[in-house]
């Protein structure tokens, strides 16, 4: 597609999409079993082991392999994202759509409750989920999902209020299309370009999140494997395995560096706006 | 005279290699001290950019200078290739030798400054005058310029200003350094006719007392011929013609230049309306509007009363006509296209009636919008775009839907290969066109064209004139023809109604109302219009305010009484 | 004017919002507050006692009862007290909060004093080495999750220099301004690093969005150099989504940075609220949630009076 030719052609889009279609092939490898070693299996008599031949990035307090264990962490990590940011990306844009759309005391109402959500910091809001329903991976989906469903109602709500006053939907108005025309022609199908810029970036911030929320040890629970947790583990370690923490660390940045480069390509190609900006 | 400025072969490019595709493709010119050029073209033909490489400011939006050289004859005497001079002597040139005054005053302030500051800034800039004399000699420009209650207005922010108010306030600005070049780029363009020539009436006099030179860009061959010693007409990046004023209009040699003065619609005082409108006895109005009365509420308080409303438009009433053009002409607040709107249910009428009968139609009135850029939903392809009337009134996406939008996409002139298209792949007068096709997709009886042709160029502009004059022969369409131009509406209404301030303050024929205007603002309207013919007429500076629209709560406005002259022509009676 | 006073009119809205969705969403944890103060002891009450200790804290009460009594008590500047410290929750939070609008404070201080510059001067070197070096640490500073650059300090630190941030009293900054600096600065620089390079990137689009206005045209032809055309002209005009962002950040900050504190064993107001949760002492997560989203809407309205004084178009009202 032309998008993707785009893409290709940028010159940081290039290097985001590579990253993204690396970790989702290791994920992808990790989630059929083809790792290096068992991510669980705990090699007694090689704990702590810098990295070597055998264990690419070493191995941990209990003798597990670090690269395995990144890989399945990497799947882990991603699903979450995909997920979260899925939901909110849906539920946002309902609720901003038809707020914008509907205006008035519609809107107002609507947008008051994203602003309840808004005004509590996003970990706290995601702790007090977790404290509800306990850590888990479908918790830190609901937890991040709700988190940035008002982020997408707003952005979803500002295009919806400018398109509304569009003279192409003016057009629409004089031929009496009906409002369900109006909204999948004429809004959804221009919103579909900042919608898919937003969802990169958020992923970008997903991918955060979890990862903080795991590295508090509310996320993924042991002994599963997940990048935030794996960090918070080598903490009082970090002296005589300093790999323990530079790996996960440098896993954890170099995804959501890649989700970050995507997007902006993204928005530099989809933005006419912003093409001059930075091409 | 000496020389001020002397360009050879300019040629200016812009990207990554320059001198790849210029836009500006070899321009000579001369220009003496106290002398005016105007550089005359349509959008796209480099003559901005021409202006723009004078004062290198053409540098900062990406451009660069690949060949050339323009000699300019400094206030001593020395004489600078302005191509090859560097950022401190360019600094020092900009404000003090060469200033400049840009098309949108609107946004060509400061929006965080005041214009008081501004303005001294100019001056400390080109005169390094600081403190009290900044203060006195910027008061004294604002004074220069018109601008009333001066001492007030310098504590202002550019957008507590109207565009007429910036636009002067710009040239107060650049007149700060008593410059010897002033660079004028399409400076009236974004406003009113009314207010365009108090612009023009005041650049003409302060040209005259500071006996600068001027460089006037204008996309408008009529505009200049009242302030220009030369003219340089400009096609494609290309000086197809130059030479003195007189020369080049009445004796054109280039076919463009031809072009531009024939194909150009100039008003001529309602001499060349069109003779072909229905017989006396023919006449059924199919839209009758009576008393329509539009009002934007403002200030709504947490009980949802309003303190006061806009009174947009204000007992409005007339007929459209099968097979006639009814022209409303009028300037911007003058309620024209909230009329417009209104016929289309666009806004909520505040009271009157619009009637429609003797309708063929089951929707009778359709509409076509002044972008044609913002008109047309830039995701979607033709085919679903002429579709779309066609699906609201309940119709199915068939071979006969097709065969309409074929048919009808030969009637405006384009190509059956159009309907797989997105509108970016079209210019601004093919979109147009498909607009236009658009809204006969229901066999309308009525055709609202608000200021339809207004954003289009000159000559693309006479072309959908055409177009929609064949048609209306064709069909038996009625238009209502909403704009703001005196040329085009001679050119395409039978009947013309002139709004002002909401009102409609006379209406009848377009050989009356153009020919013998009886309203003080009709006439104030029609000597504003620029004219190839007018040339010799001198403006007189008239800084008349159109007279505020909102009003309290409650307010109603006194009955209109008209004057009725009798063969269709009645106007609206004045205050004494 | 009238839109800062319908702001004004929505706050007590939107913290009734916020009290409501607090009080009843924490009463859906599991698991009850009395087991979680005393632990196991809590096994050895007998069923009066529990009783009578739900009745002091006033937990016994149905659960709307409870919010009228706690919202009745909050208009008197009454939070309630807190099961785990037995003492008024606002003491409580009050005691906590000096250090973290200190670091959050200066955490701002160093991403406005990094970003900035940073980010104009990208814009004005757009596409030069300087610009692109810019991007990669701003986008890099971005990428980076906050605990990975506390951690990397600290692994410095603690290699190079031997110092492990311990656990300890919190000194306030008119007791030992440079033990609360020693305390306070490698926090900041770690909360600092990320918040920057936003700042960076928002400034540098702002004012290459700025940088292409006609106004910035309009100054250059009046001869204005250059640094007067950036710092001038420019900038004024490109703070205000670089202020947007700042309160944000600002605000969110204050609500304790979570991770941080915990990396850096600092006792703020987000650790209180984790611990708080984890001890199910109701009345500390409402009094501290509703502290906290107070602070919020605070600094944007803060946000809201730094957009008029920047554009006058906002403080007089646009036509």
């Amino acid at each position: 597609m032309q998008i993707w030719r785009a893409i290709l052609a940028h010159p940081t889009g290039r290097i985001g999409a590579a990253i993204i279609g690396l970790y989702i092939l290791l994920a992808l490898l990790g989630a059929v079993g083809l790792t290096p070693h068992d991510p669980l299996q705990q090699f007694r008599i090689d704990r702590l082991k810098p990295p070597s031949g055998t264990y690419w990035m070493g191995t941990d307090l209990f003798g597990r392999d670090t690269a395995s264990r990144l890989m399945v962490g990497i799947g882990q990590s991603f699903i979450i994202a995909f997920a979260s940011v899925g939901l909110a990306a849906l539920a946002g844009s309902i609720i901003g759509l038809l707020a914008g759309w509907w205006g008035g005391v519609a809107d107002g109402v609507l947008m008051r409750i994203m602003d309840v959500l808004l005004s509590f910091p996003a970990i706290l809001l995601a702790l007090l989920i977790i404290a509800i329903v306990g850590p888990g991976t479908f918790t830190s989906v609901a937890a991040i999902a709700i988190v940035y469903t008002p982020i997408f109602a707003r952005v979803v709500r500002g295009p919806t209020l400018s398109l509304k006053r569009r003279e192409f939907v003016d057009a629409a108005r004089t031929f009496g299309s009906s409002q369900r025309y109006i909204l999948s022609h004429h809004l959804l199908l221009n919103l579909v370009a900042p919608l898919t810029v937003q969802v990169t970036l958020a992923l970008a911030w997903a991918l955060l999140t979890e990862a903080g929320l795991s590295f508090l040890g509310l996320g993924t629970q042991p002994p599963a494997p997940s990048l935030g947790l794996m960090m918070s583990e080598a903490r009082n370690l970090m002296q005589q395995a300093p790999w323990l923490l530079a790996f996960p660390g440098l896993t954890i940045m170099l995804g959501i560096l890649g989700f970050n480069l995507f997007g902006d390509a993204l928005r530099d190609i989809l933005d006419p706006r912003s093409q001059e900006r930075s091409s | 005279m000496s020389r001020l400025l002397s360009v050879r072969d300019l040629r200016v490019g812009f990207g990554r290699r320059p001198e790849a595709a210029p836009v500006v493709k070899g321009v000579s010119f001369d220009l003496e001290a106290g002398e005016t050029l105007a550089i005359v073209g349509e959008s796209g033909s480099g003559k901005s950019v021409t202006a723009l490489s004078v004062n290198r400011l053409v540098d900062f939006g990406g451009g660069r200078i690949v060949a050339g050289d323009m000699a300019f004859t400094r206030a001593d005497g020395s004489v600078l290739d302005l191509r090859q001079a560097r950022g401190r002597d360019l600094n020092r040139i900009r404000g003090r030798e060469i200033s400049m005054i840009f098309q949108e005053p609107m946004t060509s302030l400061n929006p965080v400054h005041t214009i008081g500051a501004q303005i001294e800034e100019a001056f400390r800039l080109s005169r390094g005058l600081r403190g009290a004399a900044a203060h006195k000699a910027a008061l004294e420009a604002l004074e220069r310029v018109r601008i009333p209650d001066a001492e007030t207005r310098l504590r202002y922010y550019p957008h507590q200003l109207s565009g007429g108010m910036r636009q002067r306030v710009m040239i107060a600005m650049a007149l700060a350094g008593n410059p010897r070049l002033l660079i004028a780029d399409e400076p009236t363009t974004a406003l009113d006719v009314t207010v365009q020539a108090q612009i023009m009436a005041l650049l003409a006099e302060l040209k005259a007392q500071l006996g600068m030179a001027m460089i006037f860009i204008t996309h408008d061959i009529g505009l200049v011929a009242g302030v220009a010693d030369k003219v340089l007409v400009m096609q494609d990046g290309v000086a197809v013609e130059q030479g003195a004023l007189d020369q080049v209009l009445d004796a054109p040699q280039h076919a463009y230049t031809q072009h531009l003065l024939r194909a150009v619609p100039h008003f001529s005082g309602g001499r060349a309306v069109r003779d072909d409108a229905p017989q006396a006895g023919a006449r059924h109005a199919i839209v009758a509007v009576r008393d329509l009365s539009v009002r934007f509420p403002f200030g709504r308080s947490v009980f949802g009363r309003s303190a006061g409303a806009i009174h947009a438009v204000e007992g409005v009433g007339f007929d459209i006509v099968r097979g006639e053009t009814l022209a409303i002409v009028g300037e911007s607040g003058s309620g024209k296209s909230t009329t417009a709107r209104a016929m289309l249910g666009l806004v909520d009428v505040h009271r009157g009636r619009i009637e429609t009968s003797d309708a063929e139609s089951r929707r009778p009135v359709q509409m076509v919008f002044q972008d044609p850029f913002a008109s047309l939903n830039p995701r979607m392809t033709v085919d679903s775009i002429l579709a779309e009337p066609a699906i609201a009134a309940g119709r199915k996406q068939d071979a006969e839907l097709r065969e309409r939008m074929l048919f009808l996409l030969g009637k405006v002139g384009l190509a059956e290969d159009a309907l797989l298209r997105y509108p970016h792949q079209f210019s601004g007068g093919q979109r147009q066109r498909l607009c236009i096709a658009r809204a006969l997709m229901l066999n309308p009886d009525v055709v609202v064209l608000d200021e339809a042709v207004s954003a289009l160029d000159v000559s693309v502009q006479a072309k959908v004139l055409d177009l929609l004059v064949d048609l209306q022969e064709e069909f038996g369409l009625a238009y209502l023809f909403i704009s703001h131009d005196m040329a085009v509406v001679e050119r395409i209404a039978h009947r013309v109604a002139v709004m002002y301030a909401g009102e409609i303050v006379e209406i009848g024929s377009a050989r009356n109302v153009l020919g013998q205007p009886q309203h003080s603002y009709t006439k104030r309207l029609i000597a504003a219009v620029p004219g190839i013919e007018l040339r010799r007429q001198h403006y007189a500076l008239d800084s008349s305010a159109v007279p505020s629209l909102v009003r309290e709560r409650g307010y109603e406005p006194p009955e209109a009484r008209w004057r009725d002259l009798g063969n269709d022509h009645r106007v609206r009676l004045e205050d004494e | 004017m009238s839109y800062l006073a319908r702001r004004l009119l929505t706050f007590p809205l939107i913290l009734l919002g916020v009290s409501l969705l607090v009080f009843f969403s924490i009463r859906l944890i599991p698991g009850d507050a009395i087991t979680a103060m005393l632990g196991t002891e809590a096994g050895l009450l007998t069923p009066a006692q529990r009783q009578a200790l739900a009745a002091y804290f006033g937990i016994d009460q149905p659960v709307v009862v409870q919010y009228g009594r706690w919202l009745t008590g909050l208009l008197r500047g009454d939070l309630g007290v807190s099961v785990t410290y037995g003492r008024p929750v606002l003491d409580v939070i009050l005691e906590r909060f000096p250090l973290t609008l200190e670091l959050a404070l200066l955490s701002m201080l160093i991403a406005l004093a990094v970003g900035v510059p940073a980010g104009v001067l990208a814009a004005t070197r757009k596409e030069k080495a300087s610009d692109v070096g810019i991007r990669v640490l701003a986008m890099l500073g971005q990428s980076t999750p906050n605990f990975v650059v506390g951690l990397l300090i600290i692994y410095i630190l603690s290699v190079y220099f031997g110092f492990i941030p311990a656990m300890g009293a919190f000194t306030s900054l008119w007791v030992d301004p440079f033990a609360n600096l020693g305390q306070l600065i490698f926090p900041a620089i770690t909360l600092g690093f990320a918040f920057a390079a936003s700042v960076t990137r928002i400034s540098r689009s702002a004012m290459l969005d700025v940088l292409s206005d006609d106004y910035i045209r309009t100054a250059r032809s009046k001869g204005a150099p250059g640094r007067s055309v950036i710092w001038h002209h420019a900038l004024p005009n490109a703070l205000i989504p670089v202020v947007t962002l700042s309160g944000v950040e600002f605000g969110y900050l204050l609500g304790g940075a979570v991770i941080v504190e915990q990396i850096f064993a600092l006792p703020g107001l987000g650790r209180l609220t984790l611990d708080a949760i984890a001890q199910r002492d109701y009345a500390l997560v409402q009094g501290s949630v509703l502290f906290i989203a107070f602070n919020f809407l605070i600094v944007n309205l803060l946000v809201d009076l730094a957009y008029a004084a920047l554009d006058p178009r906002i403080r007089l009202g646009a036509r």
